[in-house]
């Protein structure tokens, strides 16, 4: 049996070889999508010896997986030829309308017609960028954001104009004078995106109080928002805010997700949206992938039936509000240089690196020291982001948490020793062609 | 150097001789040439190096053409069920695809020994010496080869010193352009072509971010090529060379996303510059006493010298590898020559006595 390859690297106008036969053919869209050192040792992360801060990994063992095992067994047994078929397009209505359940719980007033199911929120993400971006669109995003969505405008090739935010979320003052800036300079803007609660990478809630404010700039300059809400339910304090799309139905698309509050290997997650919108969006599903995988959605069905999920995340947010308290005491304790926020949900915290560390430069001595963290440039489409990095405490266990901030700090300590030997201190030229595309070890 | 007392090369007679006693009609059937066939190989793959992620793919594309030819291969992570597994699978011959650290400077290698296990390339001391990129360039010197003009200076020696004298005599001296890299690992991590001399103190925090010791050698302009050399039946062979022509330098984007590198196999050279290159990689291989396979980066200055810039005795396998290109180029299938490697390496004790 011959071992070469079907399709030899062809020689290219210019001679010698790409390794790639379709090197000319490729979208210019795909011309970004490349493998790079970061992602490379991310590589060395996933291995047990190694604390990975990195990740947004749930801690599923937190999860009864012998009850779960049980109501799946009785699923398949019992609708196997239901849920081993194709379903609708839209999304099985049965789970839609224990969805309409589950975002009540924020406020949102919806019917199950109002609901798309998507394989996780990161297809909602790709289904709402493909439907309104054309390439050259301004989509408008907080700085930072999330790693996944930044690959999904990128790869539609949208324009990506960071929005500054604080302690209290996305800066409305900042959202109307960049709005104002790019009307004035002609862009087409079409989607201003926000995570509000428990923000990835920073951690931070937009405040009540600027909700109606963000709506109010976004309706005025004619922008849809998309309220990006994975975390909504896993607040250490008090109720959940009320939803963006609690207070506008119509200028909002309302992303949800099973992935932090159950299990993401089932990839569900969904989309509220207006009814024209959502027309849209089932049609370019169906293009894209048929219908959702029926068999994850009758189980998580069948989990919000059979199981006690409120009771459920309530002890998840236990769990992680415990995870969050070894962070923050260990951060005081090891890193007292550097400066992060106290998030009150969610799983991350963002840290401000001392002065002159470039959280990039400092991966590689990281993964010598076995701890890994996700450099802030991963949430910049613009390559700035180099003096923060973002650290999760949702998966590893309070005592590893703490072991691995500890290394971290030992890292920082180094890495400030070398930058103060060689007085490189000012940070880097930003880069923005150097980013990340998104993989599950990012998410 | 003491490093080529382990060079094991054996001769052809010694290997023909002891290829009849040992084999059977069947097997020579299936290996062509007399040796029992080898059944199980072990890949070591992954490790705990930064270059884990292209370990893992050189160990899978190796694995994916012994299992082509019919030989039963895994695939092992260097884990502590590593050595449980080894002991109770008891391979034929175990292939060090680890790029790296303990893969490379010959700590699995010394492993391997104590296991008494026979496994593909290099021996323990001289994957050490040619790891370390100093001392490899110390012993090609001494082999009367030409490697560019370095110094290698630990981040404690800035401390002491200072940082920016040392910088400076290091231009005085060797002037613009420089190569940065860490003197261990591979993949072009931590290495910075600096041509600025306000560049250098950057540099020099991306390599000891991946090491404490930094090699910094005269950059050479000319034609870069990666020569990679098999011992076969036939003694040491190198096959055709590899010119690597990059959009910007051939950094790890460039070696790991086909498109922006352009490889010509064979080079583009005079036949005689051809013949002197492949030269050079045999004797570099023969100087550093390696074993079995090994692939050598040099770059042909503008007088047709090769200079030697480092060699890898676990050279990168993946898809957009230098080495398989080579074999490739030379007509040769990969699922027969790893076969033949793997089979070599699986005989050395009863061939090498």
């Amino acid at each position: 049996m011959s071992t070469t390859p079907t399709h030899p690297a062809q020689p290219t106008a210019s001679g010698g070889t790409r390794l790639d036969p379709w090197f000319g053919a490729y979208a210019e869209r795909a011309h970004g999508m490349r493998a790079s050192e970061i992602r490379a040792l991310f590589a060395v992360a996933n291995r047990p010896e190694v604390v990975s801060l990195a990740g947004g990994m749930p801690y599923l063992e937190g999860l009864p997986l012998d009850v779960i095992a049980d109501a799946m067994q009785k699923l398949v047994a019992t609708r196997g030829a239901v849920a081993l078929q194709y379903g609708s397009g839209q999304g099985d209505e049965s789970l839609r309308e224990k969805i309409v359940d589950v975002v009540r719980l924020e406020g949102i007033d919806c019917h199950p017609d109002d609901v798309v199911v998507t394989t996780g929120s990161q297809q909602a993400l790709d289904l709402v960028t493909r439907i309104f971006v054309d390439p050259g669109d301004v989509v408008v995003a907080e700085a930072p954001s999330y790693v996944g969505a930044l690959g999904v405008f990128r790869s539609y090739q949208a324009d990506i104009v960071h929005v500054p935010l604080d302690e209290h979320g996305l800066v409305p003052e900042a959202l109307e004078e960049t709005l104002t800036r790019l009307a004035a300079e002609g862009k087409r803007v079409k989607l201003l995106y926000t995570v509000p609660n428990f923000h990835n990478p920073a951690g931070v809630t937009l405040s009540a109080e600027r909700r109606p404010r963000i709506l109010e700039i976004a309706q005025r300059f004619g922008v849809l928002v998309i309220e990006d809400n994975p975390y909504g339910l896993l607040g250490f304090d008090g109720d959940p805010l009320p939803a963006l799309r609690s207070l506008d139905d119509q200028g909002v698309l309302y992303l949800g997700s099973f992935s932090k509050t159950f299990a993401p290997g089932y990839r569900v997650g969904w989309v509220v949206a207006p009814h024209a919108v959502r027309e849209k969006l089932v049609l370019a599903s169906e293009s894209a992938i048929l219908c959702p995988s029926n068999a994850s959605q009758l189980a998580i069905a069948t989990y919000l039936d059979t199981c006690d999920w409120q009771g459920q995340i309530k002890s998840f947010r236990e769990l992680y509000r415990e995870r969050r308290d070894a962070m923050i005491g260990a951060l005081s304790e090891h890193l007292p240089s550097a400066s992060w926020n106290v998030p009150n949900g969610g799983f991350y915290t963002w840290v401000k690196l001392p002065d002159g560390l470039d959280a990039r430069s400092m991966l590689p001595r990281a993964v010598t020291a076995r701890v890994a963290y996700v450099p802030g440039t991963a949430f910049y489409a613009d390559g700035t982001g180099t003096d923060h990095v973002r650290l999760s405490y949702c998966f590893p266990t309070p005592e590893r948490i703490r072991e691995g901030v500890r290394r971290f700090a030992g890292v920082v300590s180094a890495e400030r020793e070398l930058v103060d030997l060689f007085g490189t201190s000012g940070a880097p030229d930003p880069d923005p062609t150097d980013v990340e595309n998104p993989g599950p070890n990012l998410a | 150097m003491g490093t080529a007392a382990e060079s094991q090369t054996v001769t052809e007679d010694v290997v023909e001789s002891a290829l009849v006693e040992g084999s059977t009609a069947r097997d020579a059937d299936r290996t062509g040439d007399g040796r029992p066939p080898v059944e199980h190989v072990v890949i070591l793959a992954g490790g705990l190096s930064h270059e884990r992620d292209v370990s893992l793919r050189s160990g899978r594309r190796v694995a994916d053409a012994l299992r082509g030819v019919g030989i039963e291969t895994s695939v092992h992570d260097v884990d502590a069920s590593l050595l449980p597994f080894l002991t109770q699978a008891k391979p034929d011959v175990v292939w060090p695809l680890l790029h790296g650290a303990s893969g490379e400077d010959g700590s699995v290698r010394d492993v391997l020994e104590l296991l008494s296990l026979e496994y593909v390339g290099t021996g323990p001391r001289a994957s050490r010496a040619a790891w370390n990129k100093p001392i490899a360039k110390n012993v090609i010197l001494g082999a009367g080869l030409a490697t560019p003009d370095y110094v290698t200076l630990p981040q404690s020696l800035f401390r002491e010193l200072g940082a920016r004298p040392v910088l400076d005599a290091i231009v005085e001296r060797l002037g613009l352009p420089l190569v940065v890299k860490p003197t261990r690992g591979g993949s072009a991590l931590g290495v910075t072509l600096v041509r600025r001399a306000e560049d250098l103190p950057r540099a020099m925090v991306d390599c000891f971010s991946y090491g404490d010791i930094a090699l910094i050698e005269r950059a050479v302009e000319g034609t870069e090529l990666a020569v990679s050399v098999v011992d076969g039946a036939d003694g040491l062979q190198a096959l055709p060379a590899v010119e690597i022509v990059t959009e910007g330098t051939y950094d790890y984007d460039a070696r790991y996303n086909p498109g922006r590198t352009r490889y010509y196999t064979p080079a583009r050279l005079d036949p005689e510059v051809a013949a002197r290159v492949a030269e050079v990689a045999i004797r570099a291989h023969e100087a550093l006493g390696l074993r079995d396979l090994s692939r050598s980066d040099l770059i042909v200055d503008a007088t047709g010298e090769p200079q030697f810039l480092e060699v890898n005795v676990a050279p990168g396998m993946t898809e957009t590898s230098l080495f398989p290109q080579a074999a490739l180029a030379s007509g040769r299938d990969l699922g027969d020559l790893y076969r033949t490697i793997v089979t070599r390496s699986a005989h050395r004790r009863s061939t090498s006595g």
